[in-house]
């Protein structure tokens, strides 16, 4: 999903930019405000981060015969709320346009817009959804994780459509095109995310059951579950 | 509960193995080499926005590049070394955490029988 330094024009790399940046300052302010009032959950924070970083280290083959990484935000963002995965996101993307030349500064914004931004804010409504329908938590957690992380593809291939419109097709004709590189490649790493985002979450309850119940999206699962 | 973990276990394996024999070739951008099987989906992109627009040119370069494919690799690596030692160490100190709370509970019930 990372679009290559200097492959938005000037006008869409600012425009994301601005509008990634106060999400990016308000997610800040949310996460420090959380760790101070409940200092317990720095380790479950690392270990979400952790797994933002491990899973966007690994390129997976899929079907398409290209591959494609998971975002690994969705853990943390139903954990803790899509507030607190905009700054891990983002520093795993300025990790990776800075060492690696994957993405890039100048892409930076519209890359955080659809990895640390729409990825956990859909991945948090999805669980809430679910939530509120009765599903059991293993359930609800895979359809959040995979649908998050699918979002994040579909999200990027928005942005290239709508900077690359087709001459002819215009912005639908490009959305096409780019998602059948972007979104479809993604469908078997977004399962294989959900699936393991479930086992995280499962290793948790088993271990941390405790500061898991302090967690109000958790709390509403188990609520729903009780 | 053992066996669903395997058995996610198994699953993630499989669909990520599976489409090294089983997936399509990359359709060739017309007027380009036909791509390379398994590239990154990026790169992909990157060619269909030169199909889209061939006139655009990239307007800013990336600040550093690896050096190589070798190096790019090492820090890919390095990055999931950094989230696997985190999880990992989570993980120890759950297990070690919770063996150490069944201990205690099992000696102080001891205690209390032999009190009675």
């Amino acid at each position: 999903m990372h679009i290559m330094e200097g492959f938005l024009p000037p006008a869409h790399a600012l425009g994301w930019a601005a509008v990634s940046a106060p999400v990016l300052a308000w997610g800040l302010h949310a996460m420090g405000r959380s760790l101070r009032a409940h200092p317990e959950r720095r380790m479950l924070l690392g270990v979400a981060a952790a797994f933002a970083f491990l899973l966007s280290a690994l390129k997976l083959p899929s079907v398409t015969g290209s591959c494609s990484h998971p975002t690994g935000v969705g853990l943390g963002a139903l954990l803790f709320g899509p507030a607190a995965m905009v700054p891990v996101g983002f520093v795993v993307l300025l990790f990776q346009a800075l060492l690696l030349a994957h993405g890039g500064l100048t892409t930076l914004g519209a890359n955080v817009f659809s990895m640390a931004i729409v990825g956990p804010f859909v991945s948090y409504g999805v669980f809430r959804v679910a939530a509120v329908l009765g599903l059991s938590r293993s359930v609800a957690v895979f359809l959040a994780a995979c649908l998050g992380d699918l979002a994040t593809y579909v999200t990027t291939s928005a942005q290239l459509a709508w900077a690359f419109p087709d001459a002819v097709g215009g912005f639908y004709a490009s959305f096409v095109k780019f998602a059948g590189i972007f979104a479809l490649t993604q469908v078997p790493i977004a399962i294989s995310e959900g699936l393991l985002t479930v086992l995280v979450v499962n290793a948790m309850a088993r271990f941390n059951a405790q500061e898991l119940r302090s967690l109000p999206v958790m709390a509403l699962g188990a609520r729903k579950a009780a | 509960m053992k066996t669903r973990t395997w058995g996610i276990l198994a699953a993630v394996v499989l669909l990520t193995v599976l489409p090294l024999w089983f997936a399509a070739a990359p359709p060739a951008v017309p007027g380009t080499a036909a791509p390379a099987m398994f590239g990154g989906s990026d790169e992909r992109a990157q060619q269909a926005i030169g199909s889209i627009a061939p006139a655009y040119k990239p307007w800013f370069a990336p600040v550093f590049e690896p050096a190589s494919g070798e190096i790019a690799s090492l820090l890919f690596a390095l990055q999931a070394a950094v989230g696997a030692g985190v999880i990992g160490f989570w993980l120890g100190l759950s297990v070690a955490r919770e063996r150490a709370r069944r201990a205690d509970g099992a000696s102080t019930s001891a205690q209390d029988a032999r009190a009675d």
